[in-house]
């Protein structure tokens, strides 16, 4: 999150609304450590990364529904989880997120 | 801190100001969401939900962010460890995240591989110290992206500051001059120090050996700490690939993997 403090800071001076996204566990191989963190703004808009690239897109999907609701949730993204998600990390490990509005 | 901010504004100006902050989130049930700030020597802000909770879940923060590690841990309701205690209890898992300060790394020599492993290695996140003795070499205008450039002898560099030296941290003696190197060697091995290489041939490190005995250090335990030749042995011969295999061998040594490191091989470094 080190990364993004710059743009939160911003988004947050500019009374945006923003969800933060953090890895909090993983298992099997995954292709971030816990801790890594994006960032998503009530107009869209994304900093930072949670996976290689494979899973940012439906993260998108969740932060801005937790922009919406205001709850703060748990999200999980894996490869063997074709049914309830539509898209899945090729290294073959499942990650665990907490997607939450930064309103505090 | 100021009350007035709110807990992600104090939290980001700890992080700016290198300062070691854990952010402690609770993941499951009612209180999800809810967040903690963590330092070392204050009281925590913020609450997840039960006084008592607050104060294991920080005791154990402290613990983790010392560590610089990130990741999940388990407690009862009321902040229950023991697994007698939990019996019955639903847990509660909480999220640690650890914002430690950046590791360090020193390096004595000011030479043509200090630039290179000093650009290396604030890639991979370190505070980089350039340390020598001689002020013609030592200067920021050589070493721009060295966060500081000492001009000094290693005895009084560890003396001041030797004690905030960690198993994250390393130290690197590129100097192969034994004036320098064997100071840098005794201050470097009375620290906690995770790593420390130094530069040279086997055959200057047989005679460093001899220089390190009559200043009184023969300790095998302490010498064993040392990784020297420095480096994997991976027949890097640039001060930049010799600096990735510098930082190769640290990352390796921090994980305990079995890259193949110069010390522990033997023949010339150099190999047609």
């Amino acid at each position: 999150m080190r990364d993004l403090l710059d743009d939160l800071d911003r988004w947050r001076a500019a009374g945006k609304r923003v969800a933060l996204a953090r890895v909090v566990d993983i298992e099997g191989s995954g292709p971030r450590d816990p801790g890594a963190a994006m960032a998503v703004n009530e107009d869209g808009e994304v900093v930072g990364s949670v996976s290689g690239g494979c899973v940012e897109g439906a993260v998108v999907g969740e932060a801005l529904e937790v922009l919406r609701d205001g709850a703060a949730r748990l999200a999980r993204f894996g490869y063997s989880d074709d049914e309830a998600f539509a898209v899945g990390l090729t290294c073959g490990g499942t990650i665990h997120l907490l997607i939450e509005p930064l309103d505090w | 801190m100021s009350r007035d901010v709110p807990l992600f504004g104090r939290f980001s100006g700890l992080v700016r100001a290198a300062r070691p902050v854990a952010l402690v989130t609770v993941l499951d049930g009612e209180r999800t969401g809810s967040t903690m700030l963590v330092v070392p020597d204050g009281d925590p802000e913020g609450t997840l939900g039960h006084p008592e909770l607050d104060r294991v879940v920080a005791r154990d923060a402290v613990g983790e962010l010392e560590a610089g590690r990130t990741g999940v841990r388990r407690y009862g309701p009321r902040g229950q460890v023991t697994p007698e205690d939990l019996r019955d209890e639903p847990t509660i898992r909480v999220f640690i995240d650890s914002f430690a300060p950046p590791p360090q790394m020193w390096i004595f020599g000011a030479v043509d591989f200090t630039a290179a492993l000093a650009r290396a290695a604030k890639l991979l996140g370190y505070r980089v110290i350039v340390c020598d003795a001689r002020e013609v070499f030592a200067t920021a205008r050589r070493f721009p992206m060295a966060d500081e450039v000492l001009v000094s002898w290693p005895g009084p560099v560890f003396a001041e500051r030797g004690a905030a030296l960690g198993a994250r941290d390393a130290v690197c003696i590129l100097t192969h001059d034994p004036k320098f190197d064997v100071p840098a060697i005794a201050g470097a091995l009375d620290t906690q120090v995770g790593y420390i290489g130094v530069m040279g041939s086997r055959r200057t490190h047989a005679t460093r050996l001899e220089r390190l005995a009559e200043a009184g250090i023969d300790d095998p335990a302490a010498l064993a700490r040392l990784m020297a030749p420095i480096g994997l042995d991976i027949g890097a011969r640039t001060p930049e690939e010799t600096a990735v295999s510098i930082c190769g061998e640290i990352i390796a040594r921090r994980t305990g993997r079995g890259a193949p490191s110069l010390r522990d091989g033997d023949g010339p470094i150099h190999r047609p």
